[in-house]
């Protein structure tokens, strides 16, 4: 039973992508399908979550071949929890997508893409194969890269020759270093990996190796300085992809390195976690700046991905069980608040037709509720107590504090203010400023179906009632985190049930 | 025979980021196909090149007997190889549908997504 759990958020989005092609140009049933679909990810997310969390680590091999040989799929504490927010994100956008994707879009294959983008992000969130997480990974950028050139309108295509190529050399990077690491150890399963990496005579390779790991999976995750190819993508196509991407691609670049950090390569931590480091107080400072400098709403929102992306790794590099709980913890505060703010970003240029802050301006004046709506996922960006985001903020910080790293900790302060100096920037220009005169405003909320607003404002909604949850009542995802950051440093459960030593 | 194909990489990995540098559309996907051929190269070269040994249990024992061709490095670069296909299909379409938008074949002039906002 639970084997055909395990292998189901992979199995849905498959089928789902092949039966919205039969719908061609049926876009209601495709709806339905992708709604469905992605509802029952999210069901079976909660029992992944139940076994990982009350029995312990699931695993099993594909085609009965047994480990190291066959191709594992594992589902641990880390495993189930993303799967649970991915199925999450996919449900919400889905709603959003049906009042916001013009048709031409939907009937060019909208919501098969999709679904094999979450195949894609499932997959590589449950595999145990090294060269398996390549080819998931390879899946969702494929997805990706067809829906954000989806539509063809000149940004978009331009946003997307740098999107892909960017991410083409850290594929090409990604496959170089399983190529090595296949060389050293013979092996592609990721626990026999970790039973044999260590064990490695020549430590020189196993740290260059770990390096272009680093930087492959930099490039996905955006880290500086290998992130320009984000805050020139995203803000081309339509508000529910760029959504969907703000919030979950990264995050799955930063999933693979926090799997392979901890996993893999944690017996030389005093390069490669210092690197980590390094790079992640960049990132941090880095993209806060970029966005400071910005005028459209979703380019500061991109910068900040970048930003927030520092934060996480600033997670593993410090490399203390409160670090990796304050890592994983924040993974699931950002995807949902990041989602929720790209969301309420898309909505308001539904509303007036515009991201940029220049033409936008009393959008509080004529819609109080969303202005409180924006500000709930903003402050919570911002680590603003007691949202969620604060107490991501404040696991790291303690953790910094705990390993004295009092340089990076301060940096982390630092920038939160800094991020709120940004989202403020948003409210001022956006609701709180009066609509400026020089520019035609023409505001077609009233022009919308009720279903349409429905459709439009229940996902952000339902996102903010998460973050607020999640930030009143911290202690059961708290724990989950740090429960699962205990079972990620502790690498023996998983070795032994993927290897069936037990 | 594992030094001509270290050459033959090396020589790949130099040449498409050279051509990854460049600024012509072309030059760019000639350069990403030229890395991805040499990763290619390089995982076959490091899974131990071993010449007119196939995998195969010799008629009468019950174990293969060493030394043998590894057939794995050869299905991951088939994996990969077909990949690769698609994506560089994909990327031509797409530097098309860029070209006849912009109009000329230099990624100096695709700045349109820098002034979006402005």
């Amino acid at each position: 039973m639970m084997k055909v759990l395990a292998i189901l958020p992979v199995l849905i989005p498959f089928f789902a992508a092949i039966l919205t092609l039969f719908f061609g140009k049926r876009i209601f049933a495709q709806r339905v399908i992708f709604s469905v679909s992605s509802g029952l990810v999210l069901l079976v997310s909660f029992f992944l979550l139940e076994h990982a969390f009350n029995t312990g680590i699931f695993s099993f091999q594909a085609g009965g071949w047994d480990a190291p040989f066959g191709i594992s799929f594992v589902v641990d504490k880390l495993s189930a929890i993303m799967i649970a927010i991915s199925g999450l994100m996919a449900f919400a956008s889905s709603f959003y997508a049906f009042a916001t994707i013009d048709k031409e879009r939907e009937k060019f294959g909208f919501y098969t893409l999709l679904s094999t983008l979450f195949m894609g992000i499932n997959g590589s969130f449950l595999t145990g194969d090294i060269f398996n997480l390549y080819v998931w990974f390879e899946v969702m950028l494929m997805s990706s890269f067809v829906l954000i050139a989806l539509g063809g309108t000149k940004p978009q295509l331009e946003g997307a020759v740098k999107y892909v190529t960017l991410n083409l050399i850290s594929s090409t990077f990604f496959l170089i270093a399983v190529g090595i690491l296949y060389g050293m150890a013979g092996t592609l399963n990721m626990a026999d990996l970790a039973v044999k990496i260590p064990a490695h005579p020549e430590g020189w390779l196993t740290t260059t190796v770990a390096l272009l790991f680093l930087i492959a999976f930099g490039i996905k995750s955006a880290v500086f300085p290998l992130f320009f190819w984000l805050p020139a993508s995203y803000h081309t196509p339509p508000a529910v992809v760029s959504a969907v991407f703000a919030g979950m691609l990264t995050k799955v670049g930063v999933y693979a390195m926090i799997r392979v950090f901890t996993l893999i390569f944690s017996n030389n931590p005093e390069i490669t976690h210092s690197v980590i480091l390094v790079i992640a107080g960049f990132t941090m400072l880095v993209g806060v700046l970029g966005a400071a400098a910005q005028n459209d709403i979703r380019r500061i929102l991109s910068f900040h991905i970048v930003s927030q992306i520092g934060y996480m790794i600033m997670g593993l590099g410090l490399n203390s069980p409160i670090a990796v709980a304050g890592a994983v913890f924040y993974i699931i505060h950002h995807i949902i608040v990041k989602t929720n703010l790209f969301l309420i970003g898309g909505v308001i240029k539904e509303i007036r037709g515009t991201y940029s802050l220049e033409k936008l301006g009393g959008v509080y004046k004529a819609y109080p509720l969303l202005g409180l709506l924006f500000l709930i996922p903003a402050l919570s960006l911002a680590g603003i107590p007691p949202l969620s985001g604060f107490w991501a903020k404040f696991s790291l910080v303690k953790a910094g504090l705990e390993s004295e790293a009092w340089f990076i900790t301060a940096l982390s302060l630092f920038v939160s203010i800094l991020t709120l100096y940004s989202m403020m920037k948003i409210w001022n220009e956006v609701f709180w400023k009066d609509t400026p005169p020089e520019f035609d405003v023409t505001d077609r909320y009233s022009e919308f179906s009720v279903s349409k607003k429905v459709l439009l404002i229940a996902p952000a909604v339902g996102l903010a009632i998460v973050t607020i949850v999640i930030g009143f009542y911290t202690a059961p995802f708290f724990d989950a985190a740090s429960s699962s950051a205990s079972e990620l440093l502790n690498k023996t459960g998983y070795i032994e049930s993927v290897l069936r030593l037990k | 025979m594992v030094f001509l194909l270290a050459i033959v990489t090396g020589i790949l990995t130099t040449a498409g980021v050279y051509m990854i540098l460049r600024r012509s559309f072309v030059r760019v996907i000639l350069g990403l196909a030229f890395i991805g051929h040499a990763a290619n190269l390089l995982i076959f070269t490091v899974g131990r090149i071993t010449e007119g040994k196939a995998a195969f249990v010799t008629e009468g024992l019950s174990s293969i007997t060493e030394p043998f061709a590894d057939p794995l490095p050869q299905a991951l670069i088939l994996t990969a190889i077909v990949i690769g296909f698609g994506v560089q299909a994909f990327l031509i379409v797409l530097f098309k549908q860029n070209y006849k938008s912009i109009g000329s074949d230099d990624l100096d002039d695709m700045n349109t997504t820098d002034k979006l906002g402005q």
